[in-house]
């Protein structure tokens, strides 16, 4: 049914709909909204049967995922930026380990300096791990994506994450059509766990494995996400043909046909990129959007399809590598490997800086006149940081920057505050 | 597309007050997206929540900047905060105070503006008699509907009793009915004023 409901609300409802039977989270923004909607379903009964594990950390939260999901159960757990971080061994085990497990992140900044607004920092911090990493573009998306979770977690024996913008998506209200009971049934069927503790048919999981057999069973990981850019889409097509929701998928692309110059970008950014494609587009501009659903596993090969018409590529990134540059520009680089398309990387909506539609008008029109550099931070304010250059050349004891920065933003606001006196 | 913005402080339910927006919209068979400034929940801090409105796929997620509406739900902020930055000359300002909107010391801001879109509602007081709590949010809604004409009485109505349950809603809904018949006989009043 379509209802004017928020991001968290909706996807706690969806979850609730896949019926975990463990549900085990340690509260931090923004993904804390979820996580009390799912806890409250329980107590109230309306989730059931499920237990929900109220845990002493994040740590604690992975680790009570892996052991439930390690004894057959279909376990469900969410995080965002430092408590992402603090389960990062855990994580690791997940994937490992090959367990199911299902984690909403809702996407923040990584401190310090702390900040809880939204980047994809967190999401980027795991990249390696081995968990599936879908991201939504919008709340119906992020609702459709669990559902499409689950089932795709539980036929490769791979964890998935599904990350969707915190605040931005996460605390925004909007129209979501929550699926329905029957629906979900039929898409999800019951877990059937390839490996499962049972005191019945006693097994060991998590042996020791030395450089005999170490390599192999990395690589059987590596072909269980190829194995996902097959059923990736396939489920996606599956799930549109019930619901008529174009929702999941490797890639999506945008008035990409015939364009000269194409955006790439992950999340909820999508949404705000279109309609400066549009505007440019009546401007006479030939720009498209490509949006990428699925990061892990990337599709390189969809990738290298969607950007072939194009001679410059842009990718808008909520994360860089700190000393070299772009994260998902990196792998469009690999997808493109061989082609004659000139990169281009814009670091953007760092710790919650709003994009706006203004400033990628401009990242197009740049990038359409070929005048755009090969790494770009969008509305990046170079006279403050020039300013603390020179104060940390001005003397050894120029202190902390963080601070600095931001006593001098109050002071430079402080002189052009405008408004009634 | 209609593009509210609405400011306050902690406490004040500004976040509700879009949301519940966002839901009468809904209710009304029109898209609506309503989300928060994102800052850290303070009471007392200022806060900032947006709402749009549209009849068809809203897609962007930029705050509002260009807002058609500004709500002022803290007539203390008008000396504090940029309220009124990005409002064109033919937008709607809604402030809550029991004082006339000449009253209020501006200076040349408002020059250009549509003096019939300028106006006050006493939206606290409204909400002690009412709902006996300082919370000017659903009454300013009420105020909204009469000023804009963008939603009707009726939807915010049903929206604020589904988001306040009870005697609360009841409550609600009568400073949102208040405020929508005291902005009406104003711009009445004034309709009758330029008239004569």
């Amino acid at each position: 049914m379509l209802r004017q409901i928020e991001g968290s609300r909706a996807v706690a409802e969806t979850v609730a709909l896949c019926r975990p039977e463990v549900v085990c989270a340690y509260p931090i923004s923004p993904q804390t909204h979820i996580i009390e909607a799912v806890g409250a379903m329980v107590k109230a009964g309306t989730l059931t049967p499920c237990e929900f594990i109220n845990v002493e950390s994040e740590f604690a939260a992975m680790s009570v995922a892996i052991g439930a999901s390690a004894t057959g159960a279909r376990a469900y757990t969410a995080t965002a930026s430092q408590g992402l971080l603090f389960m990062m061994e855990a994580v690791y085990n997940a994937a490992g380990l090959g367990l199911p497990i299902v984690m909403t992140l809702a996407n923040r900044a990584i401190g310090a300096p702390i900040n809880i607004w939204n980047d994809h920092s967190d999401a980027m911090a795991v990249r390696d791990s081995g968990w599936i990493q879908l991201f939504a573009e919008t709340n119906q998306e992020a609702a459709d994506l669990h559902v499409q979770a689950f089932r795709l977690a539980e036929e490769l024996s791979v964890p998935v994450m599904v990350c969707m913008d915190g605040f931005i998506l996460t605390h925004a209200v909007e129209g979501v059509d929550i699926l329905d009971q029957a629906f979900v049934d039929s898409f999800l069927p019951p877990y059937e766990p390839r490996q499962v503790l049972d005191t019945a048919d006693p097994v060991s999981i998590g042996a020791m494995v030395g450089p005999e057999a170490f390599e192999e069973v990395r690589y059987l990981a590596h072909l269980r996400q190829l194995d996902a850019l097959e059923r990736i889409p396939a489920l996606a097509m599956e799930f549109a043909q019930a619901t008529g929701r174009d929702s999941g998928g490797l890639l999506r692309n945008y008035r990409t046909e015939d364009a000269d110059v194409i955006i790439v970008a992950l999340g909820s950014v999508l949404g705000t990129i279109k309609d400066a494609v549009d505007i440019r587009r009546e401007a006479g501009e030939r720009v498209g959007v490509v949006g990428i659903t699925s990061f892990r596993p990337f599709p390189g090969d969809a990738v290298r399809a969607a950007l072939s018409g194009a001679s410059r590529v842009v990718i808008v990134e909520k994360a860089f590598s700190i000393g070299f540059g772009g994260v998902l520009s990196t792998d469009v680089a690999m997808a493109l490997q061989g082609m004659s398309v000139g990169l281009r990387t814009v670091v953007a909506g760092l710790g919650g800086r709003s994009i706006t539609r203004r400033s990628l008008e401009g990242v197009i029109d740049a990038a359409v006149r070929d005048e755009l550099a090969n790494l770009t931070f969008l509305d990046l304010d170079h006279d403050a940081v020039n300013r603390e250059r020179s104060r940390m050349a001005a003397t050894r004891r120029s202190g902390p920057s963080a601070e600095n920065l931001l006593r001098d933003r109050d002071h430079v606001t402080s002189h052009t505050a405008k408004g009634p006196a | 597309m209609f593009q509210v913005r609405i400011h306050g402080r902690g406490g004040q339910g500004v976040v509700t007050a879009a949301e519940i927006l966002a839901v009468a919209a809904f209710d009304e068979g029109r898209r609506a997206q309503a989300f928060p400034s994102f800052g850290s929940e303070r009471t007392g801090a200022p806060v900032v929540s947006y709402c749009r409105i549209d009849d068809r796929e809203i897609r962007t997620r930029e705050p509002v900047m260009e807002p058609d509406a500004v709500i002022v739900q803290d007539v203390t902020l008008l000396h504090q905060v940029d309220l009124f930055s990005g409002l064109s000359k033919d937008g709607f300002v809604l402030v809550n105070t029991s004082k006339n909107f000449s009253e209020l010391g501006f200076g040349d801001e408002f020059v250009g503006f549509r003096p019939e879109r300028l106006m006050t509602c006493p939206a606290t007081e409204i909400a002690i008699e009412h709902v006996g709590r300082p919370l000017p949010n659903a009454a300013l809604l009420g105020a909204f509907a009469a000023l804009t004409d963008q939603i009707s009485l009726g939807a915010i109505d049903v929206a604020v009793r589904e988001r306040f349950h009870g005697v609360v809603g009841e409550r609600n809904a009568a400073a949102v009915g208040a405020a929508y018949a005291f902005v009406t006989s104003k711009e009445q009043e004034a309709i009758r004023a330029s008239s004569n």
